[in-house]
């Protein structure tokens, strides 16, 4: 294993993202501003003005022309970034789905930030719901040292041979982006030992013509579509080993899917996103007054790890979990609804208590979490916790 | 001279990069005009195409009618990709991981991949000044979805979206005038050109590609379907379109207007419009007012060419 680096500076999370992606030498870097990525990629234009990243910055006039321009350059064997939130990524969602498809190995950091209307430029995770089905990676990270970590695997995976598939970081707006963290950086020795270098087997090139984004009559779209889902699945083992390799590269350990105190706990919240690192605070607390509770903190997104989740919630009797998203008109948020699939078939099942908190930046805090788990024993006594929850509305 | 224009074509080169055996229509002037533009680009070129007929017809998997290398992602979005990949290559030559090579880069779409949807990125990518080649392929309608009107459909044509009848008389607004829109980028080449002028076609995507930075050829592309002509006319009206100045041939080099064909008295509009059952229902009236339009419009851009006798 080698020695960490121990070094930690203060940074605002944003510039410590973009560091990493300097760090991974990028070839072409295309965005189009929206708060809050805004912060990442002034930054990398900045070490591209500066001379401190070789890179193409590729000053686009709209999202849907950031992912398009990211599509051609990787197809041209480059070494790619974009950045971008909320209508931003709505405007894009489009190119979202194509470049899955098209298996073209982009790396995109979304800014979690609400949709519109009412305009919102505060977090949630509506944006990253709405291209949930879209055929990428999706992990989401809770602070800033996770942020610039997950760089260097974003690349790692995407990139991989065996993977060759776009993936979405996301992280929480402002929560995130706008806060100063102490990071540990990795030295460029580390990076280069982690990640090697980009070497497409496929690329556009007058040496070795191919036809990429051909048209699918019926006889063969089905099949097409097949193989995506297979190949997005069989990424698992790329995922995995790349969060193993990380670990003996700078010391942290970073899974699927992680639990905090929940060997022994009836009662488990479920997290996505920084909400994860305040429920922690939150479990410490009522742990201390005789709860038998803890967290499972759901890292991966996509591909959604079934085996991982099922075995970290196999002794629970409650799952409370918290979304901060919504699906109108439905049976609930979107990390409720998968997660009551994912354990439909099991023999023994949990309750699953769900609410929808934080939309819009609103700030949930650990007393919050408190509230709510004290709200959902009043639920299950009732039997009304199959009734979904907006947390905190004004009423 | 006339049986020097006919030979004329065979001087092109015989390799074909946009191959036979791509489910177009017969008699598409848009097939023939993409052939001609591949000749000139040659092998050491990236295309990257918006959805539309000639992707459609070019790449149903798992065939492709192309030879060189060639990328479909939507339908807005051809001046963005071929922007990307031009970026791509850039950065990866001048950091030594691809060798040093001079690769035409070209993005090509419909008349809607280009003044409608497409007009956005296609505006980005010129404004940015990317060392690439747009081609519009304009046959005045979305003819891939079944004839529907575009921006560049001409006044007066009937389509399934502006249908001629009891009120109304077909399109009921000019045509953009995107060679206009493109000149006004400052950018250093573009053109207008017709298949049913293959050797001029053929020069002009030359001149294009040898352009250090970013050039633009507007090619009227006769579609017999969209038309409602006979597939073998393509080309006889394609040559009336610029006879009669509904489609006039010029270039703009670096600001720099010059006609490529003059004539010293045009055809009448009536002769372009015979036969084409787009425009059989208009009447003398807006014949005569269209006459006007096209005379006006070859009058203006006349003054401003600098190789006509004024």
């Amino acid at each position: 294993m080698t020695e960490p680096s121990r070094k930690k500076i203060g940074v605002e999370v944003s510039i410590a993202v973009s560091e990493a992606v300097k760090q991974c030498d990028v070839d072409v870097v295309s965005a189009y501003p929206i708060t809050p990525q805004t912060h990442i990629v002034e930054h990398l234009a900045e070490l591209v003005a500066q001379g401190e990243l070789d890179a193409e910055f590729v000053p686009v006039e709209s999202e849907h022309s950031a992912m398009s321009v990211c599509a051609g350059s990787v197809a041209a064997g480059a070494r790619t970034f974009t950045s971008t939130a909320s209508q931003g990524l709505a405007l894009m969602a489009e190119i979202v789905y194509c470049v899955s498809a098209m298996r073209l190995p982009i790396v995109m950091v979304v800014a979690n930030r609400s949709l519109s209307s009412p305009l919102s430029i505060w977090n949630d995770h509506s944006d990253a719901m709405m291209v949930r089905d879209s055929g990428w990676i999706q992990v989401f990270v809770e602070n800033g040292q996770e942020s610039y970590d997950h760089i260097f695997w974003c690349f790692r995976v995407a990139e991989d041979e065996k993977s060759l598939h776009p993936v979405m970081l996301n992280m929480d707006g402002f929560i995130l982006t706008h806060t100063i963290e102490p990071i540990e950086y990795w030295e460029d020795e580390m990076v280069k030992k982690y990640l090697p270098p980009f070497q497409p087997k496929f690329r556009l090139h007058p040496e070795h013509p191919l036809t990429m984004g051909a048209f699918g009559p019926p006889e063969i779209f089905t099949e097409c579509k097949k193989a995506q889902d297979q190949a997005l699945i069989a990424t698992m083992p790329v995922i995995e080993k790349a969060w193993e390799e990380m670990e003996k590269i700078c010391g942290r350990k970073y899974s699927a899917v992680e639990t905090y105190r929940a060997e022994d706990a009836k009662t488990l919240l479920v997290t996505m996103g920084s909400f994860s690192e305040t429920a922690r605070v939150a479990i410490d607390e009522m742990r201390e007054t005789g709860e038998e509770i803890g967290l499972v903190s759901l890292r991966l997104w996509r591909p959604f790890p079934f085996e991982k989740f099922r075995n970290a919630v196999k002794n629970a009797e409650n799952l409370i979990v918290i979304d901060r998203a919504m699906v109108f008109g439905g049976p609930g948020g979107p990390v409720a609804s998968e997660i009551r699939s994912a354990l439909y078939s099991g023999k023994k099942r949990p309750r699953i208590v769900n609410f929808i908190a934080g939309l819009a930046g609103r700030d949930v805090q650990p007393d919050d979490f408190y509230q709510m788990v004290q709200h959902a024993k009043t639920k299950i006594k009732d039997g009304t916790e199959d009734e979904y929850e907006i947390y905190g509305v004004r009423e | 001279m006339i049986n020097l224009d006919l030979y004329a074509p065979l001087m092109l080169p015989k390799e074909e990069l946009f191959t036979s055996g791509h489910r177009a229509c017969q008699g598409c002037a848009e097939a023939l005009a993409v052939r001609i533009v591949c000749k000139a680009l040659g092998r050491n070129s990236i295309v990257a195409m918006a959805t539309g007929c000639m992707e459609i017809v070019s790449s149903p998997l798992p065939t492709t009618a192309w030879q060189i290398p060639w990328i479909h992602v939507a339908f807005e979005n051809a001046a963005a990709v071929a922007s990307g990949v031009e970026s791509g290559l850039k950065a990866l030559m001048r950091k030594g991981r691809l060798p040093h090579k001079k690769i035409t880069i070209a993005g090509m779409a419909g008349d809607g991949g280009t003044a409608d949807i497409g007009l956005q990125a296609l505006s980005g990518a010129m404004e940015r000044g990317h060392d690439m080649i747009f081609v519009c392929y304009d046959n005045e309608a979305y003819m891939n979805t079944g004839i529907q009107r575009s921006s560049a459909t001409p006044f007066g044509a009937s389509t399934t979206t502006s249908p001629a009848g009891k009120v109304k008389a077909g399109q009921e607004t000019w045509k953009k005038n995107m060679p206009e829109i493109m000149a006004a980028h400052g950018i250093p080449y573009v053109a207008t050109a017709c298949s049913a002028y293959p050797i001029d076609l053929y020069e002009k995507v030359k001149r294009a590609a040898l352009v250090k930075g970013p050039a633009y050829v507007h090619c009227l592309s006769v579609c017999p379907t969209g038309w409602r002509i006979p597939s073998g006319d393509a080309i006889r009206y394609g040559r009336l379109a610029v006879e009669t100045a509904a489609f006039p041939l010029y270039e703009v080099i670096d600001g720099k207007y010059q006609l490529t064909f003059d004539s010293p008295k045009l055809k009448p509009i009536t002769d372009y419009f015979k036969g084409q059952g787009r425009f059989r229902h208009l009447t003398p009236e807006a014949v005569a007012r269209i006459q006007e339009r096209i005379t006006r419009d070859y009058e203006k851009l006349r003054a401003k060419c600098e190789n006509v006798n004024k």
